[in-house]
Formats: C-alpha cells, structure tokens, sequence
C-alpha cells in the first residue's frame, strides 16, 4: 500500500451553489514512502486545492484521500486529524503568514506544544530541528528580523518538530531572492536523502523540479502528465500549452537538436547539456593549443 | 535628460543605537531612453536606493537631480517644481498588487490622475491608455473588481495605476516575482514594449541576473550600500568575481557557457539569451570540426 | 517614518528582576501599587521610595532609560501639584493672583507627586525586566482558575501572542503601503484633518484586506500543526518557581506589614 493514496478525489468549492468551482477533478494518485515528487501546474490547476488534502485542511467531495492508511474523511469524523497533520509538515508560500509566535524556538515549539508532548521532549525536539534546517544560531531571534530563506526553514523546522514523515511544500520559494530559493532546496534535498522524509513540493521553477524523482503535471483539476523529469521535460511543447517552461538546458538542447545537432532529447541539467555537446565537438581531453590558436 | 545622482548618501535613524548607513557616496546617471537594471542581494540596499528617485526618501548628503532639477530643495520656492519632478518618477513597489483599493479597475487607476488634480476626461483619457500599454482591455476589464483577477492581471492593473500618472521614467521593484511561468513571460515582453515600442525609460530592480540579462541595456550593482559596477550587462556579467562579492550568481545561460568553455568548447561566454547561446554553440562546433577536429563518431 | 517604532520597552537583561517569575512580578506589583495607595504618612512614603529605588538599581536597567518613561507624564505630575498647591485648604503662606497658596498644599501635592512617579516607576521596571512573551504567559497562567466560569484564558493569550508577532509584520506593510500610494500622487501632509482622513482609505483599505489574508493563511498554517485550541495543550517554556520568588515573597510580606502598621 502506497503512503498517499488518492481515488478518484474530487474538490467543489462552494458546492451547491452558484460560484460551483470543480478545483480537483477524478484525481487518482499514489506516491510512496520517501518519494520525492514536483507537482507543476498553471494558477488554477489545483496543485494547492490538491496539496491541502495531504494535510486534511480540505477534505474530499466525492473519493478518498488516505494518508499512511488513515482515511482524511473519517478522521475528521473521529477527531483525530491530528494524527494525520503530525504526519504530513505543511510549508505555505508566504514565509510572513505561517509563523506564530514572537521567537524563532517557540514558533518551532508550537506543533509539538498542540501535540501535547512533555516540554524536555519538547525541548530536545526544537533543537534537533532547528539544527537540521542549520538555524540554531537564530533560535532566539524574532521572526520580522529574519531573511525569507530563514523563515522558510524555520516553517520546516516546525513541521520536523513534530517528528513528520512527510513535507508538502506549496511553493515555498515563490517569494524568495535566487539566495534564499538555494538554501531551501538544499535543505529539502538533504532531508529527503538524509532523513527519508517524503517531499511533495509544487513549484513554478522548473529547475526545482527537475531535482525531483517524480514529475505531476496538474491541468484543470486532473493530472495531466505523470513520469520522471526526464520524460516530462521532453515534452517542451506540451508543458508550454499548460502555461509551464522546461529547464533552461533543456529547452537550449532542444533547440540545438532543432538546429540539427545530434544532442540527446531529455537533458535535464546544464552538466548533462555541457556533455553532451563536448562529446558532439569530441573534444574529450578538452582542447589542445593548437586549435585554440587556430580559432582565435 | 536623466535622472542623476551625486554623491549619495542615506543613513537610517541617525543618532540613535539603530543607526545604519545604507548608502555611502553614490554617483550615478540613469539616462532617459535606458532599460537600466538595479541588481543587488537583498539587504545591499537597492531598496532604500530605489526610494531616492521620487523623494520618498531624502539622502542624508548629496543630490537626486530629475531632468536637472533638484528633487530636494532646499529653497521654499523651489518645492512646486520639484514636486512636479518627483511624480515624473512613477514607482511600482514589489507585490505591487497590495495597493489595489477601489472597487473597480478603472476607479483604481483614475486613483493617481485624480490625486493630481486632473479633470474627469484627462483622467478617463489616462486610464485607457494605461489599461492599452498593460495589455488591459478597457471594456471587458474596467467594471470588473481588482481583487478578482489572477495575480499577474492584478499586477498588470497596479503597474497601469502608476502609469496612468504619465511617468518619463518608470521604476519596477521585482515586477515578475511570485508569478507564474506563464505571468512572467507575459509580463516581461510587455515590460520590453514599454520601454521599445513606447519609449519609456525603464529602471528595474531584481535580484533576478535571468531577467537582468534579458531585458537591461545597463546595469548597477549594489553591494552593503554601495555603488560596486555600473556598465553595460556584458561588461557587468564579465566581472565574475565582483559578482559573487554582492552575492549575486551569473545569468544561467553565461555559467552553462562557462561551464561548456570549462570543459574545453571555445565558446564566448558573454551570451546573455538562449538565441544567442545557440548560434554561438552551432557556430563553434562547425569551425571547430572544420579546424581538423575529429568528426563525430560515425 | 513609521518604522521608527520600536513596540514595548523590554529591556534584555539577566538581573534577579529578570529572573523572577513573571507571575510573581505582576503579583507584587499590584499589591505594591495598592500598598502606595495606603500611604500616608512620610516615612511610609520612605519606604516605598527606597524601594523602588533598590529595585531600580537591581534591575540593572540603565537609569535614564527608567526615567525617560516618566517623560510623557510629565505635564501631568507637573498639572497635579500645582492643583494641590492651590485647592488644599490651610495655612496660607502667598497669594498669587487670587488664589493662596499653603503648606499644607505644598506637601499633600508633593506626595501626591511621589505616588503618581512611583506607581509610573514601578509599573515601567515590570515592562523594562520581563518580555512580552512571558507577560503573556502569566496573564495566561493567572487567568487560568477563571476558565471554570469561562474566561477564555488560552484563547486571550494566543491572541496576545499573535498579536506581538505581527505588530512590526502590520507596521512594515503600512509603510510600504503608503509610499506606494504617495508615489500615486496621494497626500498624506497637508490639507484640512477631514481631506487628511479620507487620504488613509487607499492606505487603510489595502491594509485590512492583507490583514484579512494574513488571518486566513495564520488559521490555516495552525490547523495544519495541529492547533486545536488549549485543550491538552503543552508548553515547551513552562513557568516555574524558583528560589527567588519564595524570596521576593517572604521579603514583600515583611513589606508589606510594616507599611500597612507605619503608615
């Protein structure tokens, strides 16, 4: 059994009425334990409509969303949602809307503090995760003197607090500078390869999600594609009809091979692009003297 | 005409324990007619810089002349004037979008011509020219609500806002940022229209070098308030080292040429688009092969 | 402009004040505050006067920070004497214009005087010496027996705590907001109060709906930690009494009782 299984989940908005909205359509979906999955999708698609379910802050119109074999609808009948959010770490886009208190350590406390834990655990609890996200040296800062990047990882660390398994991440690095955009994903990174913690992270950067292991294309409420970056990105022209981009090496590779060159057409990284087109000049012991004076 | 700056400097809170000077002796001149581009890491004060050029802040020394004229007189007399030259600055904040207030879009852009005072035709006149330069159609768009269009449309409507004053120069902070890829495309080539087809001149600010490489014909880079480059792209982008001293990265399409040229292709690094890095990549590969290179495997 | 503000007056330190429990100080304080009500005579006045000048001194909180809170009150204390100067009827000493002043005017308006700086001094070393944070706790903690009859005792901390979070979030926003729609051409300067009020709807307008955003990301980004209100809820930070609050206990005790039998 898949950790995230979803059957055939539909989401209205204001159902019933005028403003009907049909965000998620027939969404079936199954994601593994200590997978690494990008969703893409234009404004609209329903990649956050879909995000929220994996924490049960929306449950389902019509299918099933279970988490780790817990059903989101009936746990929200049983009371016990928080077995399923203690699970599933949520990260939203605004890094100034999500943290709660004053100070960096007990804002990572809060999650732990709902949980009831007893405060030592507590305690060894924030300072384990403050020290994977690498922000123990601001623990007892306030949060409107921290950098985008820092608060984001503190929006992590306050989901690891609560000993999650799984992060979804709804584009956690929109509102950040290129730097603060790094330090998120490498955290990210190093918490999938180090920790096994599952990522579910939608994203518009197309660079982000050529990391990822798993490709979701969302298009009007349904999964339009689905495979490894790889096969994804080949489709240049079909991610541009859904209002999306392909990686700047891919797109050039697709270009060059348009041109008539003979690169390979799913590059996804600017090494495998570099390879490439060192191995077309075959120059594989790089350039000799000679023909860099004959070019100059 | 241009918009100069000489010998800046601006301190924050002076005389308290807070004090930090965030910007030390700046000279710079952004010519009229430029698509001039503002880079900087965040906290290297391109901010506080940025708020220079309409007076929303006033340098603690030196001088922000607008068209020759001194935005900060010193004289009574002068004020009238240099007011009028402070609004010829239109200034679109980031997440611009935030300012949207009126109930409808047409209401909203009226905001500014009916701050200056201008009459009702003049002020209908401005909102439709506006809306037309954003790519707004007037009639389907002017009765809607702000607030329920998408984020790069709600955008699209605040840059109008500012526009609708008439501005000669137009400064963007971020204007792409948070969009999405379809939003940003949009919006950079209509930014491009602007300063092409309608000859505005143009001041953007980014943290972006993708964007900066595309769009500006002029860059200034900041680093911990001040002034560290100003030159041309190519020439800013050569500069690799002083980049990374302002925390900034090479545009992605001059680190993958680097990184080809690393691994032995001859080729220039200074390719600021992907149409230029592809004619120079087949350009090279065919005098490379013709220069007795092996061929390709066969 | 705006973001000049720095909100409260904690001032970060390790003294024995800093170190009190916080439940313990705001206790003190107000039998303190009533204490000084009760005085009458001079050396009860002395006494308290003595204190808060030892608790001054063992805050470690620089002096004149201390007394630059006395400034905007300044007037007032001023305004009281020279009231009480006036108004106390007996021994006139001169006469100025048609009013007398008297002796006993002079000392009952410096001891009103006195009261009024004393209740200021003692209240601002609470601000000065405890975070708003652990404010909040206490106001939480000493709340807590009214839950039976239902105060909402949690809930009110919560948004105490919320609202220290986005206070500095709020005044940024505002600031940026109103340079944006002064780069608009908006005037926030000049122009009669009514035209000055109606220039903050573009300002006032935008704020609350971000505001309004806020919450509902705030209210999301809680539930999805697992929020469920104060019901078996922990805290990391919990308040605990130490040694020094059975000190300061036993020692405002003894206070107390000798005030209340010299006064």
């Amino acid at each position: 059994m898949a950790w995230i299984e979803l059957e055939h989940l539909s989401h209205c908005y204001q159902a019933g009425t005028e403003q009907e909205h049909r965000a998620l359509d027939d969404v079936s979906l199954a994601v593994e334990e200590g997978a690494f999955v990008a969703v893409l999708g234009a404004n609209g698609s329903g990649k956050s409509t879909l995000a929220k379910h994996l924490n049960a802050l929306l449950l389902p119109t019509s299918g099933v969303c279970r988490i780790n074999g817990l059903d989101t609808a009936a746990a929200a009948d049983t009371g016990e949602l928080w077995k399923i959010r203690q699970q599933v770490g949520m990260v939203f886009q605004n890094p100034d809307n999500q943290l709660i208190a004053a100070v960096v350590e007990d804002d990572v406390a809060f999650g732990p503090e709902n949980l009831g834990m007893p405060p030592d655990e507590i305690r060894t609890a924030v300072r384990e995760a403050l020290a994977c996200v690498n922000m123990t040296h601001y623990r007892k800062f306030a949060p409107h003197l921290l950098s985008g990047g820092q608060k984001q990882r503190v929006a992590i660390a306050g989901a690891l607090a609560m000993k999650t398994r799984c992060l979804v991440l709804d584009e956690p690095t929109a509102m950040l500078d290129p730097q603060g955009r790094a330090e998120v994903m490498e955290t990210v990174c190093r918490l999938h390869e180090q920790q096994g913690i599952t990522i579910v992270l939608i994203t518009h950067f197309m660079e982000e999600a050529a990391l990822a292991d798993r490709v979701i294309v969302m298009a009007d409420g349904r999964v339009a594609d689905d495979g490894t970056p790889r096969e994804i990105f080949r489709k240049a022209a079909a991610l541009k009809a859904f209002g999306l981009d392909v990686p700047l090496a891919t797109e050039l590779g697709l270009e060059l091979r348009a041109s008539g060159l003979d690169v390979p057409q799913d590059i996804l990284t600017d090494d495998e692009l570099t390879s490439a087109l060192v191995t077309l000049a075959d120059y594989p012991h790089g350039l000799t003297a000679a023909t860099r004076e004959g070019r100059g | 005409m241009s918009i100069t700056l000489k010998h800046v400097a601006y301190v924050y809170m002076p005389g308290t324990p807070f004090e930090h000077q965030a910007l030390g002796d700046i000279s710079a001149v952004i010519e009229e007619g430029s698509l001039t581009a503002i880079a900087g890491h965040t906290g290297s004060g391109k901010s506080t810089l940025l708020q220079q050029f309409n007076g929303l802040l006033q340098p603690t020394a030196g001088r922000v002349l607008v068209d020759d004229v001194d935005i900060n007189p010193k004289a009574k007399k002068d004020r009238a004037a240099a007011r009028a030259m402070r609004l010829k600055v239109g200034m679109v904040f980031q997440y611009a979008e935030q300012q949207l207030f009126e109930e409808t879009i047409e209401k909203d852009i009226a905001f500014g011509p009916k701050s200056l005072g201008l009459s009702e035709e003049e002020t209908a006149e401005r909102v439709k020219e506006a809306m037309r330069l954003m790519h707004l159609d007037y009639e389907t768009y002017r009765k809607r609500s702000p607030l329920a269009l998408s984020g790069g449309q709600m955008r699209r409507v605040a840059i109008a806002g500012v526009l609708a004053l008439r501005p000669k120069y137009l400064v963007l902070d971020e204007p792409v940022a948070g969009l999405d890829p379809r939003g940003r495309e949009e919006l950079v080539k209509t930014i491009r229209h602007l300063h092409d087809r309608e000859h505005v001149t143009i001041i953007l600010v980014s943290h972006n070098m993708d964007d900066i490489a595309r769009l500006a014909d002029h860059v200034l880079i900041m680093n911990q308030g001040r002034l560290v480059c100003d030159a041309s792209p190519r020439e800013a982008f050569a500069q690799e080292n002083l980049l990374e001293g302002a925390g900034l990265k090479l545009p992605h399409v001059m680190a993958l040429m680097k990184e080809l040229r690393a691994k032995g292709l001859p080729v220039r690094m200074d390719c600021l688009t992907i149409e230029e890095a592809k004619r120079e990549i087949l350009n090279v590969l065919k005098a490379v092969k013709g220069k007795g290179g092996k061929k390709h495997a066969q | 402009m705006l973001s000049d503000i720095t909100i409260g007056q904690y001032f970060p330190g390790n003294s024995i004040l800093h170190r009190l429990d916080p439940r313990t100080k705001v206790v003190l304080l107000f039998f303190y505050l009533v204490l000084i009500f009760l005085c009458k005579s001079g050396i009860s006045y002395g006494v308290m006067t003595v204190l808060t000048a030892v608790l001054m001194l063992l805050s470690k909180v620089p002096m004149r920070m201390m007394l630059r809170s006395l400034r905007p009150l300044w007037w007032i204390i001023l305004f009281t004497f020279v009231v009480h100067i006036f108004s106390t009827p007996g021994e006139e000493l001169c006469k100025v214009a048609f009013l007398s002043v008297t002796a006993e005017g002079i000392v009952e308006g410096f001891y009103i005087c006195l009261r009024l700086v004393l209740l200021i001094l003692l209240s601002s070393l609470l601000t000065f010496t405890t975070s708003p944070l652990k404010l909040t706790d206490a106001m939480e903690a000493l709340l807590s027996p009214g839950k039976r009859v239902g105060v909402p005792a949690h809930e009110l901390a919560m948004m105490m705590t919320i609202a220290l979070r986005f206070v500095p979030t709020l005044i940024q926003e505002t600031d940026r907001i109103m340079k944006a729609q002064q780069s608009r051409g908006a005037d926030f300067m000049t122009g009669s109060i009514m035209k000055r009020m109606q220039a903050f709807v573009p300002v006032l307008v935008p704020l609350f709906l971000s505001a309004f955003r806020r919450a509902d990301d705030l209210a999301m980004a809680m539930e999805a930690r697992c929020y469920r209100g104060g019901e078996g809820r922990t805290q990391m930070k919990a308040l605990k009494i130490t040694s020094i609050d059975y000190v300061a206990w036993g020692f405002s005790i003894l206070l107390i009782a000798a005030v209340l039998a010299l006064r």
